[in-house]
């Protein structure tokens, strides 16, 4: 076993995913205090303009085949698993995403490493590699010590900062062989329904979530967005009930978002949200329940009942905005 | 075709969590076991499936906290056969031991499908579906939106959900393990009366197993959030609430005009 | 001479009446017998007992038309024309029979001195009611009352047979006169409104020469349209005229608040086809007379919902007609799925869903008709079915596991007395006179804590002892019981029953009239005279009265007051939250719908825990609120139930009468007088 740091790579609709510069810029990190080298994996199909993203990598191991255009879990698993085995990395970072969390089940098992997920935090403290993960929705955080051999860890995105990740080098590039044949087999990419507003792309943010109560009080957050100049996103319980599109979710499976207001109204706070909001430059959160983990992480919080707040601030707001 | 659901029991949140006296686990006596809310999607994917081709579900759960009950509940449901699998646990194992047990479990009894949920709220060293599909050597896909059934049973067709509301579409041979995020449609309620009469009747099946060799994660402590360390709470009437609020977006210059 | 005694040619009059007759009741017969066949689809039910009781009934609502007498403007009238049938029931059947039997010369009714005059009033009586009662469906169109042709066929078939009576009554009187020249026109009998058309007519000539031959002519008619009215009736609304006395005598004589219990039968729980429901459940179908009151008095109803109890009755009536002939030539009910469906059939879903269980409808019925024993049946199956809103799903699941519908910890069941600077006893721990059962709403709603609070301060300070659950409480079932889910109820009526027994106390008292109303008439081993089971508004006027509370300042507010369903309506408490309020030194200003006329606030019989259709133009909460705002002086709504806080409390809001109109509970106003 080598003290390198892996980071498997990705990028959807050709272009690099955040979650591997977050990585990138941990690995490296991690990498300098361990004394190993840093690792990045890619694999698709004509990914070679994306190398160029991983220059904080000293080496570079690129699988491009067609099979591999589109994420195929046991695929691309076969050619990572392989990959794991020949490097025999300290860490393989992975994101906790629709990718990671397809690969580290079956990679874990056939490179016969132990693997982790959920993780929020990673260091080394003397020697050892002590990471974090939340569980139980948010309530409870683990502390535990990396087992001193290969290890796979999911970090959950926004985690770490991605500047770090963007360092420009020169990494050296393997080419990785090609995948077997597969016994899953991409059909086709459904596309959000067009027209909708891009919720990544709003800067004021109204976001409703199980607090929200009834799809009849959807019209009143809007009205709220509305008179802020605003959009309304939402949490997974509100869009799985069908009251806002899926294009309006934040979260995993959603979108991330970074806007600079972020009024949550009824939302908990569950990782899974949180994780797709907490880089919000304000957040404002009310919720009836003081405990709600959304309070640790807003800047200003209040225990209301959305509902009743909602009409009352589009007043203030009408009011103070003229 | 034969469809086995593999559900877990996680505590349940609602009643508060709390950390026992070594600082690493969870206090057992304050705990109350509900189904994983995931597991709860797969069987009823298993159901709108079963309704749709006529398959055979088989529910398979590990004997800890209320197991027993969300079996009764799946046959109330309409699964054809439970099974409980007694492997002298107290206490939840981590994701490695329970695919294991269901692995050895599962492996001489040919099941086409193998349906759980994608991710449960104390996944630490993983989830079930992914571990499991290594253990078996089966194809494995998560965070599944849809299912439906190839021509002639052979095949899965399956979406998987992207960030942003984008979806892929993937085929998968059969047999294969499922990591389902959400059914079709929510889950279906049961009656009291139906889950009372299936209690009189219930054939729930036991099976006994050797405890697991995987061994636990060596967690060195618990700790919970500090309760809104990073808001300053606002205080007030919802009035005076909605007052400060907006008085915080105008100092922020958030406000139109 | 008999007008049957005329020859139409060959053949005598009389024998043509016999056929008329014969052919007229035949019809009649086999119409009334395909009736009870169509009754007797449904299952047995035991409305056979307790028979001077139901006799009682029949007198109060069918010959005292009790229900009907509430709305004076048709009540009136229709206590006139009810009597007028029967006066008439009495003389065309003598007209009849003499006119069957033309040679054995029997007494008629026209003839008695006694009889004749009252019958002669009727016919104008009747003809006044029915110019009234035209005038208000036809003219004044009150909601709820349809403008069939029906109704316009039955009202013309009335007011002909008055007319024709009157007629013939008078042409006979004018041929008999005539016939008698020089001796005087007055017949030995009197009859105020034929003599007077007989002097009328006197006055024509050309009338008193044909008078016999008219009167001939309206005898026949009059006889003729009766025995049309005969087949008629049994095909019209109006065969409530014949199922009303039979519907009032096999109406429920149990306590209204007592639901019956659901059965569980091949099909599932519940009904879901027309053989499931109960023979007097189908009888609803005969004996409604789409008078619309229960339309009129239904919350949801008035505010747009998709929500009728008089259609609901009507579509029975339909898919009766429409598919119970099927039924009854044999055809199994499981072969002829979507027609004898009622649910896949006639009634929509959501009509059964809006339906709060407020009783306004049944309260009101003049033939005492049992919608909700109807609605709650069809909720039970569509619950069985799992087919059901998604919000209450998620209620019924946390009631299920948590024991309220909050989806809260059962150890955050006394979250409310945090504030308190004392703790309510343990009633599981330590005996207590007083058991408070809180009830959900008042446990886990925040805005109802200072509520809760407001009263164990009232309670502390009168040195009662009292104690509460703590975690063991649970949901009563109340509205679990009546959206459908028996299983639940039962189950959480066990879990209860066996926390209470197992509890010291000697009675027992609730601020949920929800709570109260199941705890007192559904919970038979809590009952059985043990306890007394107490609204706090009970117990609160008690300790007035006793003077163990007394007002320590007056209060000034202008109020009104709220009857909530469950405490009114279904329990007749009306007069102690009054009493409490005067205790207070206020007066208080009935809105127009109180006591048992009190509207629902929208927000019982589980319709808190379902989405709202989207299709209503208001909310029966917000009619209320406005209700007590428009009367003069009054500032404060006073409620009695945690739900109404609630519901009104945001109607308020909603209605734009925020600083116009308050909403408290009685137990505030009392704690901040004593």
């Amino acid at each position: 076993m080598t003290n390198d740091v892996m980071v498997i790579g990705e990028h959807f609709q050709g272009a690099l995913s955040q979650i591997t510069l977050e990585l990138l810029g941990k690995a490296r990190e991690l990498a300098g205090q361990l004394d190993g080298k840093v690792e990045a994996v890619l694999l698709g199909h004509g990914v070679e303009p994306l190398a160029a993203e991983l220059g904080a990598a000293d080496r570079l191991s690129i699988a491009d085949h067609p099979l591999l255009e589109h994420f195929v879990p046991e695929t691309y698993e076969a050619v990572i698993a392989q990959r794991i085995k020949q490097a025999g990395p300290r860490l393989v970072l992975l994101g906790s995403t629709s990718v990671g969390l397809d690969l580290i089940g079956p990679l874990s098992v056939r490179a016969a490493v132990p693997c982790f997920d959920n993780c929020t935090s990673l260091q080394v403290r003397e020697g050892r590699v002590v990471a974090i993960s939340q569980l139980y929705g948010g309530k409870i955080f683990a502390e535990y010590a990396v087992p001193e051999t290969t290890a796979l860890v999911a970090v959950v995105p926004g985690s770490f900062p991605a500047e770090p990740g963007k360092a420009a080098g020169a990494p050296e590039v393997l080419r990785l062989a090609a995948p077997p044949a597969p016994r899953t087999t991409f059909r086709k990419l459904i596309e959000p329904p067009p027209g909708d507003v891009d919720v990544s792309k709003v800067p004021l943010l109204v976001a409703v979530g199980r607090g929200i109560q009834n799809a009849d009080n959807i019209p009143l957050a809007e009205e709220l967005a509305e008179t802020l100049g605003g959009a309304v996103c939402a949490s997974r319980p509100v869009i799985d009930q069908g009251w806002l599109p899926l294009t309006r979710q934040v979260g995993k499976s959603g979108v991330t978002v970074k806007p600079k207001l972020y009024l949550a109204l009824g939302i908990s706070g569950a990782p899974e949200h949180v994780e797709g909001m907490k880089q919000s430059e304000l957040i404002i959160a009310v919720n009836t329940d003081a405990k709600a983990p959304i309070f640790g992480l807003a800047h200003y919080g209040a225990v209301a009942d959305a509902v009743e707040i909602i009409p009352l601030l589009t007043e203030q707001i009408r009011a103070a905005s003229g | 075709m034969k469809i086995a659901v593999l559900i877990k029991q996680v505590p349940d949140l609602v009643e508060g969590l709390e950390i026992d006296a070594s600082g690493k686990a969870l206090d057992q006596d304050s705990l109350r076991y509900i189904i994983s809310e995931a597991d709860d999607h797969a069987l009823e994917q298993a159901l709108l499936i079963r309704e749709r081709t006529g398959a055979s579900v088989d529910v398979f759960a590990l004997d800890v906290g209320e197991a027993r009950d969300s079996l009764t509940t799946a046959l109330a449901k309409g699964a054809e056969r439970v099974t409980l699998v007694a492997a002298g646990l107290e206490a939840a194992p981590g994701s490695h031991a329970l695919a294991e047990l269901f692995a050895g479990v599962l492996r001489p009894q040919n099941f086409d499908l193998i349906l759980t949920g994608v991710r449960a709220i104390d996944d630490l060293d993983g989830s079930l579906g992914g571990l499991l599909a290594g253990l078996l050597e089966l194809p494995y896909v998560g965070l599944i939106r849809k299912v439906e059934t190839g021509p002639g049973g052979e095949t899965a067709i399956v979406q998987k959900e992207f960030p942003g509301g984008f979806i892929t579409e993937l085929e998968v041979k059969l047999p294969a393990v499922l990591g389902i995020q959400s059914a079709e449609q929510p889950p279906r309620y049961v009656p009291v009366s139906r889950l009372r009469q299936v209690m009189k009747t219930a054939k729930i099946g036991e099976q006994a197993v050797e405890p697991p060799q995987a061994q636990p994660i060596a967690v060195e402590r618990l700790f919970k959030p500090e309760e809104g360390a990073g808001a300053s709470m606002l205080e007030g009437t919802p009035e005076e609430l909605a007052k400060q609020i907006a008085g915080l977006l105008a100092e922020r210059h958030l406000l139109k005009g | 001479m008999m007008p049957t005694l005329i020859r139409f040619g060959p053949v005598p009059g009389w024998a043509i009446l016999w056929v008329v007759f014969l052919a007229a009741a035949g019809i009649f017969a086999w119409r009334v017998t395909t009736l009870i066949r169509l009754l007797l689809l449904g299952r047995y039910e035991n409305r056979f007992d307790r028979i001077p009781q139901r006799i009682w009934r029949v007198v109060v609502y069918i010959l005292g038309q009790r229900r009907m007498l509430e709305e004076p403007l048709i009540g009136l009238p229709h206590l006139l024309i009810f009597y007028g049938f029967l006066m008439f029931l009495l003389s065309t059947n003598s007209m009849l029979l003499s006119g069957l039997l033309p040679f054995l010369h029997l007494p008629t009714v026209d003839e008695n001195r006694f009889l004749a005059p009252v019958v002669d009033v009727f016919g104008v009586l009747v003809l006044a009611g029915l110019a009234v009662s035209s005038f208000r469906r036809f003219i004044l169109r009150p909601a709820g009352l349809q403008r069939t042709i029906d109704a316009t066929i039955v009202n013309s078939l009335i007011a002909s047979l008055m007319v024709t009576f009157l007629l013939a009554e008078a042409f006979r009187s004018v041929g008999a006169g005539a016939a008698l020249k020089g001796a005087s026109t007055q017949e030995s009998v009197w009859a105020p409104f034929g003599n007077w058309l007989a002097g009328v007519f006197s006055g024509y000539p050309a009338l008193v020469v044909h008078a016999t031959g008219l009167y001939y002519f309206f005898w026949w008619v009059h006889i003729l349209t009766v025995l049309g009215f005969l087949v008629y009736l049994p095909y019209s609304k109006h065969l409530h005229l014949l199922a009303a006395p039979f519907s009032v005598f096999f109406s429920r004589l149990e306590h209204p608040g007592m639901l019956r219990p659901g059965v569980l039968l091949e099909g599932g729980m519940g009904a879901g086809r027309l053989n499931e429901l109960t023979w007097r459940q189908l009888l609803a179908a005969f004996a409604c007379a789409e008078c619309g009151r229960c339309e009129r008095a239904c919350p949801s109803f008035q505010v747009g919902e998709p929500c009728s109890p008089r259609q609901l009755v009507h579509n029975l009536k339909m898919q009766l007609f429409l598919c119970g002939k099927v039924m009854m030539s044999g055809v199994p009910a499981s072969k002829l799925d979507k027609e004898t469906c009622l649910l896949e059939g006639l009634i929509p879903r959501n009509e059964l869903w809006t339906c709060t269980t407020c009783r306004a409808c049944a309260n009101r019925c003049p033939v005492f008709n049992e919608h909700l024993s109807i609605t709650i049946d069809l909720r039970r199956r569509l619950v069985e079915r799992g087919e059901l809103d998604k919000r209450l799903e998620e209620a019924l699941r946390n009631l299920g596991r948590y024991g309220n519908s909050f989806g809260q910890s059962e150890r955050k069941r006394a979250i409310w007395t945090q504030g308190l600077d004392f703790k309510p006893k343990d009633a599981r721990k330590q005996p207590v006179q007083w058991l408070w059962y809180l009830g959900e709403y008042n446990c886990y709603h925040p805005a109802l804590h200072p509520v809760t609070r407001s009263l164990a301060r009232i309670l502390q300070a009168a040195e009662v002892d009292y104690g509460i659950l703590y975690e063991a409480e649970r949901n009563s079932g109340n509205d679990t019981r009546r959206v459908g889910e028996e299983g639940l109820f039962e189950m959480l009526r066990e879990r209860n029953t066996a926390v209470l027994r197992a509890a010291d106390f000697k009675d027992l008292f609730t601020m949920d009239p929800h709570v109260y109303n199941t705890l007192k008439n559904e919970y038979p081993e809590l009952n059985h005279g043990r306890h007394r089971i107490l609204h706090h508004t009970e117990l609160l006027a008690g300790m007035f009265q006793q003077g163990r509370l007394k007002a320590a300042r007056r209060l000034s507010y202008g109020v009104t007051y709220h009857d909530p369903c469950y405490l009114g309506r279904y329990n007749g408490v009306y007069e102690p939250p009054r009493a409490v309020l005067k205790a207070l030194g206020l007066k208080v200003k009935e809105m127009p719908r109180s006591r048992s006329f009190s509207f629902c606030c929208g927000g019982g019989g589980g319709r808190v825990w379902m989405e709202e259709t989207g299709e209503a133009h208001s909310r029966p909460s917000e009619s209320r609120v406005r209700e007590a705002a428009a009367l003069d002086g009054v500032q404060v709504l006073v409620v009695a139930c945690p739900k109404d806080h609630v519901m009104f409390s945001e109607a308020v809001k909603t209605a734009g009468l925020e600083g116009k109109l308050a909403v408290k509970d009685l137990t505030e106003l009392v704690a901040e007088a004593i």
